[in-house]
């Protein structure tokens, strides 16, 4: 294994983690359910695919490296839907919104929650 | 690459730690669910950065599975809330 690729490898896994606990942080701190979807949900994304990068970096193999790119697929395709999935159950069941929430169109718009 | 790891890996326990305080005080169902969703990922990272400790893929194998897993799970159980009610 070369020094170079072992450097770019911990930059790619310490960005990773750095971001893995800023979503944690987010999620542990923040006021409601909405805005620690949204701190959770995006940059836990960003951690896996950087740790992807910097594992397949390491390992060289086709077979892993197929595998972490599907991980990483898998992860940008999962985390808006259940993001979105999440958010809906949370506000149709009537969730309080954190009292710094500026503005909530869907409770303005004219809306039947069953359809 | 030792000391890398190491350190990547004392980071994301305390990720984890602040995950299962989330779920442990969680306001609504959601809260606890999220917070186990990220708690699943979270472990997705650690396998990751443990197969690059120990320079094998064996366990990215475990590394899908559970990505899968905590996909479906959250998927399931935040139709359930919607069902059901936040109690």
């Amino acid at each position: 294994m070369s020094g170079a690729a072992n450097v770019v490898t911990s930059i790619l896994l310490l960005a990773a983690v750095t971001f893995v606990l800023l979503a944690c942080i987010g999620l542990y701190r923040f006021d409601d359910v909405f805005s620690r979807i949204h701190a959770a949900t995006k940059s836990i994304t960003l951690g896996v695919i950087l740790v992807a990068a910097g594992v397949a970096l390491q390992l060289r193999d086709p077979g892993d490296t197929a595998k972490l790119v599907v991980a990483a697929v898998l992860q940008m395709i999962s985390a808006p839907v259940t993001a979105h999935i999440l958010g809906r159950a949370a506000y149709w069941t009537g969730t309080e919104l954190s009292p710094d929430t500026v503005v909530d169109q869907l409770a303005e718009a004219d809306l039947d929650p069953e359809r | 690459m030792m000391l890398v790891t190491t350190v990547c890996l004392a980071v994301l326990a305390l990720c984890a730690l602040l995950c299962v305080g989330r779920i442990v005080r969680g306001d609504s169902v959601a809260d606890r669910v999220l917070g186990l969703d990220n708690l699943l990922i979270v472990i997705v990272v650690g396998v990751g950065v443990n197969a690059a400790r120990t320079g094998s893929g064996v366990y990215l194998d475990v590394l899908l599975v559970v990505a899968l897993v905590a996909f479906i799970g959250t998927t399931a159980v935040g139709r359930f809330i919607e069902r059901r009610g936040t109690r």
